[in-house]
């Protein structure tokens, strides 16, 4: 049933909103707990927007502008969107944005001594399709420093957005770079508690992907929530 | 089955995809009373949160080819959103019940500083359905007025959101 509700996040699969390592948390967290919605009241949040590829246009190639080719090793990622029961998840929008190769963000509140690129926005957007899975193409992004302690920097990241079929399932994440030094060192990555759910946000270099002469490629997969099969309110619906 | 990707902070570089004409929803042509949703989002220190991305979404009225539900606003100098939407409408129960849910708004916040978002709901003060709604009605009065935005001026509406501390927003677990 396509309005049934979401089920909790598994334990562990998600970082806590109050982790002090991530010093922006302090005085952004909730103290107070969250408030579960009463039972059948969560109609509005299983539902979400859909976007049209014709209103919302793709942007799937971030290594190019119009007048030229972005500095950098330019890269593949490839993966599929499915849900927690395998299911693909077609239609999902995903929103991409990322530093340059030197670990610069064509930003205005990004002051790092690096260059910009003026071949290089930083911005795309790809929905999956039938199978769920989505591809573009853009540069490796460089690792930057932040102000968090001392001496932080952050490894090379890519950011996404995610729209799933119900606003419960919405999603933004990082991917992060097989091998990469910096992850044993940074509190935001660290702060997802389960080692096996915090891997999965370390992407695959991957053969297949890669594409002869032209770009290394990787593999990274997300995983929406999935919705509840024996829940209280699917029964309460079928009145 | 792997369980759901772990969220990441949007940081404070997610403008790169902001397209400031998401801010009113009404910009393909949908038609209904209009209004003003505003407000100003502020940490445990009263500080302004002036990087935070706001996501509206409304199932009321029905999505359309010139209405999608949804817009995203950038918060300012000062903390401060502001969409252009519709007036929604109650939003059925699921379950069999005859009560409806009083008309309401979902908000997510989305922030540096915020390892994953924050859902909310904005309610309107004055709607008779308020009364009997069974999220508000769950709450003590002070955290309940946390979610019903006032008028501030004709066709706006106003809700502040406090991230931390005193008159901390209500934010939900969905
Ligand atoms: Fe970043």
């Amino acid at each position: 049933m396509s309005d049934a509700p979401f089920r909790p996040y598994a334990p562990g699969s998600q970082p806590p909103l109050d982790a002090p390592a991530y010093r922006s948390t302090g005085l952004r967290h909730p103290a107070q707990a969250l408030v579960p919605l009463p039972t059948g009241h969560t109609l509005t949040e299983r539902r979400a927007p859909q976007f049209s590829a014709q209103r919302y246009l793709e942007a799937t190639d971030l290594s190019r502008t119009a007048s030229g080719a972005a500095q950098g090793e330019r890269i593949v990622v490839a993966g599929q969107v499915t849900d927690e029961d395998g299911r693909p998840v077609p239609g999902v929008m995903i929103e991409i944005w990322q530093a340059n190769a030197a670990g610069r963000y064509n930003h205005p509140g990004d002051q790092h001594a690096a260059p910009l690129d003026p071949h290089f926005h930083g911005a795309g957007r790809v929905f999956s399709d039938a199978e769920g899975r989505y591809r573009f193409t853009s540069i490796k992004p460089g690792a930057y420093p932040w102000r968090n302690h001392h001496n932080a920097w952050r490894p090379n990241h890519i950011h996404y957005s995610l729209f799933g079929p119900g606003f419960a399932q919405r999603l933004v994440t990082q991917m992060y770079f097989p091998g990469d030094p910096l992850l044993a060192l940074d509190p935001i990555f660290n702060t997802v508690p389960d080692a096996a759910a915090r891997q999965r946000l370390v992407s695959a270099f991957n053969l297949d992907i890669t594409q002869p002469e032209w770009a290394l490629g990787y593999r990274f997969d997300f995983v929406l929530r999935g919705r509840s099969e024996t829940p209280f309110e699917t029964l309460l619906e079928q009145d | 089955m792997p369980s759901a990707t772990a969220s990441q902070t949007i940081g404070p570089f997610w403008h790169l995809l902001e397209d400031k004409a998401w801010a009113d929803l009404t910009r393909f042509g949908a038609a209904g009373e209009r209004i003003e949703l505003t407000g100003r989002i502020t940490d445990g220190s009263g500080a302004p949160v002036t990087d935070a991305c706001v996501e509206l979404w409304q199932p009321d009225p029905l999505a359309s080819e010139i209405w999608d539900g949804f817009g995203r606003a950038a918060t300012g100098a000062h903390g401060e959103f502001r969409f252009v939407t519709l007036q929604p409408g109650p939003v059925p129960l699921t379950g069999g019940s005859n009560t409806l849910q009083a008309p309401h708004i979902a908000l997510t916040i989305f922030a540096r500083g915020l390892l994953i978002h924050l859902h909310t709901r904005v309610y309107f003060d004055g709607e008779a359905l308020n009364a009997e709604d069974p999220l508000l009605a769950s709450l003590p009065p002070d955290r309940r007025a946390t979610l019903v935005a006032r008028p501030d001026g004709p066709g706006i509406w106003r809700l502040d959101i406090r991230l931390q501390g005193d008159g901390e927003t209500v934010f939900l677990d969905i």
